[in-house]
């Protein structure tokens, strides 16, 4: 379990070994505090592989009756937590195929937007300039995270902008960034090197930072 | 180092992914580069965010119908 997810939610969650026997003793207690502490975080999860939220939701649920299934033959190879995962983004994806929404997970090589700068290479200094590659003008500064409409409203373009980045950029700083899983996991889940998984985590940030940019020093907000 | 190839090593420096002689070039620049030093904050800034993002919830009803089906499994 990610470190994230502890703290998000209060009460930390008896261990995997304890949850298992739980649940194998049918112990729906259990069970419904388990839907409720990883239902959001893997709803978000499937949203980067499916069109819409009602595809989320079937996504989700259809993961919970494949742990209610397998519960019995769960072997602790991973932990409960990425096991869950697992079968999450196996529904997903073909949930994903099945709504035309294609995420080539499975073949997690360079792509062409996977190459080139990720900052607007016009915001350097050129080569016959005394200091080439230097900023031309600064990052100008973002105002502090203080006024709420501000807050929110950041939040609602960072929401739209995670939504427009690339599919495979997109599940990986999800799962990194506000999942809270860890780069192992995140390959080990995605079957990424781990050269790869900071490629598309990093442009995915850059992409993310530079719309907030956007919005922040937009002058909209003086 | 400069400017366009400090913004292209955030991530790895913030993993910890970068060499030795690399990492030390980067916080060597850091340290004389006002602009550099800003876009690693609002790198961090943006993470930071996102770390922050509400979540939807499953609806009740389908938390009520996976509730009835762990009731009735007899696997
Ligand atoms: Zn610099």
């Amino acid at each position: 379990m990610s470190s994230v997810d502890a703290a998000a939610t209060g009460d930390a969650l008896p261990s995997d070994v304890d949850i298992v026997a739980r649940l194998r003793a049918r112990d729906e207690a259990m069970f419904a505090t388990l839907i409720d502490r990883w239902s959001p975080g893997m709803l978000r999860a499937a949203r980067a592989f499916v069109s819409d939220e009602h595809a989320a939701q079937d996504v989700v649920q259809e993961t919970w009756l494949g742990v209610v299934r397998g519960i019995d033959g769960f072997q602790a190879r991973a932990s409960l937590r990425t096991w869950v995962y697992r079968i999450l983004i196996n529904r997903a994806k073909t949930r994903g195929v099945r709504d035309a929404r294609v995420v080539p997970v499975s073949s997690l090589v360079t792509a062409d937007e996977d190459l080139g700068p990720t900052v607007d290479p016009e915001r350097f200094r050129g080569p016959d300039d005394p200091h080439p590659g230097h900023w031309r003008v600064h990052p100008a500064a973002w105002p502090s995270p203080e006024d709420g409409a501000v807050a929110r409203e950041t939040r609602r373009r960072l929401t739209a902008a995670l939504a427009e980045l690339p599919a495979r950029q997109r599940i990986v700083v999800t799962l990194r960034d506000v999942e809270g899983y860890t780069g192992e996991e995140v390959c080990e889940l995605l079957n990424l090197t781990a050269a790869n998984q900071r490629v598309l985590l990093h442009r995915g940030r850059a992409a993310l930072r530079a719309a907030l940019e956007t919005y922040l020093t937009s002058g909209a907000l003086a | 180092m400069n400017c366009d190839e400090f913004v292209e090593l955030v991530t790895a420096y913030l993993e910890g992914a970068l060499d030795e002689a690399t990492a030390q070039r980067f916080v060597a620049h850091l340290a004389e580069c006002g602009g550099c030093d800003r876009y690693l904050d609002q790198m961090q800034r943006t993470i930071g965010e996102l770390g922050h993002l509400t979540a939807e919830s499953l609806t009740p009803e389908a938390r009520d119908r996976l509730l009835s089906v762990f009731r009735d499994w007899n696997g």
